[in-house]
């Protein structure tokens, strides 16, 4: 670990605080509707969209209807998708040539997207046409962060309003995170990120003739727009197979701060958002602080691991000082890997600039316990902040329980329905993320895919439905996951992950709204101080702790012993 | 149910055009007129003639040349399709060899390659970017004491000085952006180029 290092992680912490507030501002100036800056350019879209569909802005929805037409919309967009990917090869802008897209794969790849999740089974230059990346994966990038982003507003709503029927409109909200904050923020992103090198062309691939004779073909296309939206909306699917590691999709230092920047900036902001909503924004801060220290404590972990190189190989008598360069770019070094790694799985992005597999054992382990927590470290725009309200609920829950009163949250009881809700929407991702690996560790053919043997296999296998569930993305990418079997778990592991988690929060955001607001009193615990940030942090580490401390045990960490003990596999 | 579906459509269709049509040709023509280079993939081209993109790494074996870090990409076998060979730098097919830290296939892998630097230049440690592969198989630079671990063997191979080779080194050596972020690091390419400019 170097000086430099930490200022380099401290330089992206202290521009996350500064974007919060601005960001949180504009933020709910747009779902609550208000002007702004861009409102000449995108009103007229806007309200052309709402009367081609029918509908009207003003009508607000209740949480069932609200969770019905999110519901409806993506399973529209999976058939879009799957159609576009199994067309591949009749449809135009296909100047490589791929082949058409196998049915467990495309189902996967549709399931993967508008889950938010973006696994990547395919390889991106490898299998998908230019026609593909743009209007099908770009498109459900934009509509899948859009809608995540809209159902934490929604929820939001539902604490902050009285005796309210209604939590706002899937549409409206929908389409206004789309076009006010998602599209000018990528626009402007994709160019800078053209001028620092990466490419935004159609001409097909290059065959070059390099110094020494060889021939090096070398896989272009329209990146530059993908990329922006894979970062801003924490989706993670990359053009290229390799990811934000490929020097085409992360060229530089800079854009990889940018990256990194981008994946936490809406999650952080929509903290703020959500203090303002419930007109405290003191709650916000309480709920950012407690993401912060959780994410200090991961990136901290994860740059120690890899600042040292594997003993394995630095007792061969190699130079350690670079630390643990297996699976990482020298343009980037260790700090900015392991700023991008612990980033990337907090929220639900799962774009990797450096090889998760090659981590080692304890470093490895930061990515896996972040998606196993639930990406509620500012996570996947949306779902991160809804995630967290789940523990919050949590932990006013255990508080009041000590104190022996019903618990309040924001001024609401929070009853047996909600708890109810809430430990549903808790525990649907452990059933997935351990049922699976169970399942997929003692049947044989599932095994075959595996690339490494022992505790290592292991965590490869954990770490693909985790990291599933979580709607991530990212992999321990050693496995060969494109098989019937794993296409099809991992599918259902995505799609349990996020509309098990989606709808149980929208069904307490309508409980919630329908309640009377409890004026606060001397037995009411404060969740805008340092006593609550403590408290749901404590929730967060023992429930995750509790849950899957036996699965670590069986992977990283027993691997980490035998790495020391010299054991090979 | 169904009245969501008039929505469902127009929102699908809509969006669609605007975040995937518009969106990307409105970059993609923007891009064209202010990054021409950037936006084609940074072309290298000697004599008309494409050489490879300064972005990306390309294999270098012989001793007048600089080398990359090892790559663990692949490519299909022509003799049968259902397998992979390695093709290091193969810009087609990007990937790391997501090896974990205890694989008996790392150590052996990088035991070798120990070996054959070790005897190149006995003097020197090798640097820990020499032995390991990248995380895309694409990267196009080494580290300052990687490149300066091979001065020796390219300044014999050229009949240069050391010290001469050296400048050249120091001259492709980028820093830190802004002194801050990222780590120092030294294209391959462009150092290679710069040492056939010499040559001429």
């Amino acid at each position: 670990m170097t000086f430099n290092g930490w200022i380099q992680i401290a330089v992206f912490c202290a521009i996350i605080i500064a974007l919060a507030r601005p960001l949180g501002g504009y933020l709910m100036r747009v779902v609550e509707g208000e002007r702004t800056l861009l409102s000449p350019i995108f009103g007229p879209v806007e309200r052309g969209l709402y009367r081609l569909s029918g509908i009207d802005p003003k009508q607000e929805q209740s949480w069932l209807s609200y969770a019905l037409a999110m519901i409806v919309f993506k399973a529209g967009g999976f058939v879009l998708l799957y159609a576009i990917l199994r067309l591949q090869p009749v449809l135009p802008l296909n100047p490589d040539g791929q082949g058409a897209i196998t049915p467990d794969l495309a189902f996967n790849t549709a399931i993967s997207f508008l889950t938010n999740t973006n696994w990547q089974s395919y390889g991106g230059e490898s299998t998908m046409s230019y026609l593909s990346q743009m209007l099908g994966l770009t498109v459900q990038n934009f509509i899948s962060a859009a809608a995540g982003i809209a159902v934490a507003v929604a929820v939001i709503r539902g604490f902050a309003r009285r005796s309210a029927g209604t939590i706002g409109n899937f549409w409206t909200d929908m389409v206004r995170v789309t076009l006010y904050i998602l599209l000018p923020i990528c626009f402007v992103g994709a160019l800078v990120i053209v001028w620092q090198g990466v490419p935004q062309t159609f001409m097909g691939e290059v065959t070059a003739t390099t110094l020494e004779g060889a021939k090096q073909v070398i896989s272009l296309g329209p990146v530059a727009s993908q990329e922006a939206i894979k970062m801003l909306g924490t989706n993670g699917g990359g053009f290229f197979n390799a990811n934000s590691a490929h020097p085409f999709e992360n060229p530089t230092a800079l854009t990889n701060m940018m990256q990194v920047l981008a994946i936490f900036a809406l999650g952080g902001a929509l903290t703020n958002t959500f203090g303002r909503m419930v007109r405290d924004e003191r709650q916000g801060w309480a709920v950012f602080a407690a993401m912060g220290l959780l994410f200090l404590v991961g990136v901290g972990v994860l740059y120690w691991s890899e600042a040292h190189a594997n003993p394995l190989l630095a007792q061969l008598g190699m130079d350690s000082s670079l630390g643990n360069m297996e699976g990482k770019e020298v343009r980037f070094g260790i700090a900015q890997s392991a700023l991008f790694s612990t980033v990337t799985t907090d929220a639900s992005c799962g774009a990797v600039d450096a090889m998760m597999e090659s981590f080692l054992p304890l470093g490895g382990m930061v990515p896996l316990v972040n998606m196993m927590l639930g990406e509620i470290v500012f996570g996947g725009v949306g779902s991160g902040l809804y995630g967290f309200l789940l523990f919050a609920i949590v932990a006013v829950f255990v508080a009041g329980l000590m104190v022996g009163r019903t618990p309040e949250y924001l001024g609401k009881k929070i009853e047996a329905r909600e708890m109810k809700l809430t430990i549903l929407g808790i525990l649907c991702l452990p059933l997935v993320m351990l049922g699976f690996t169970a399942l997929a560790v003692v049947l044989p053919g599932p095994l075959g895919a595996l690339s490494a043997a022992g505790p290592h296999g292991f965590t490869e296998a954990l770490y693909a439905y985790v990291s599933g569930a979580a709607n991530n993305g990212s992999a321990f990418a050693g496995i060969s996951a494109n098989t019937p079997f794993w296409n099809t778990t991992l599918g259902i592991d995505m799609v349990v992950g996020r509309f098990f988690v989606m709808i149980p929060v929208l069904g307490i955001a309508g409980a919630m709204a329908a309640k009377k607001t409890v004026p606060a009193s001397a037995g009411t615990f404060p969740t805008n101080g340092p006593l609550f940030v403590g408290l749901v942090i404590g929730v967060i580490v023992i429930v995750g702790g509790l849950t899957f401390f036996p699965s670590l045990a069986l992977g990283p960490i027993v691997e980490h012993y035998a790495m020391n003990a010299g054991t090979l596999y | 149910m169904l009245r969501h579906l008039r929505p469902t459509i127009v929102m699908l269709l809509g969006l669609s055009i605007i975040t995937g049509v518009i969106y990307p040709l409105a970059v993609t023509g923007i891009a064209k007129i202010a990054f021409p280079f950037q936006a084609g993939g940074s072309i290298i081209e000697r004599d008309g003639k494409p050489i490879g993109s300064a972005l990306i790494g390309q294999n270098f074996t012989g001793p007048r040349y600089f080398h990359p870090r090892p790559s663990a990409t692949t490519d299909t076998d022509p003799a049968d399709s259902t397998k992979t060979i390695a093709a290091p730098y193969n810009a087609a097919n990007s990937s790391g060899s997501n090896l974990g830290p205890t694989a008996k296939a790392l150590v052996d892998r990088v035991k070798d390659d120990m070996g054959k630097l070790q005897a190149e230049n006995p003097a020197a440690k090798v640097p820990g970017d020499l032995v390991t592969t990248s995380a895309s198989g694409l990267d196009p630079d080494i580290s300052p004491a990687a490149a300066e671990f091979q001065v020796p063997r390219v300044a014999k191979a050229r009949g240069l000085s050391e010290d001469a080779v050296r400048m050249l080194v120091a001259s492709h050596t980028d820093p830190r952006w802004l002194g801050l972020l990222g780590a120092p690091h030294v294209n391959v390419l462009a150092l290679n180029m710069a040492l056939d400019a010499t040559a001429k």
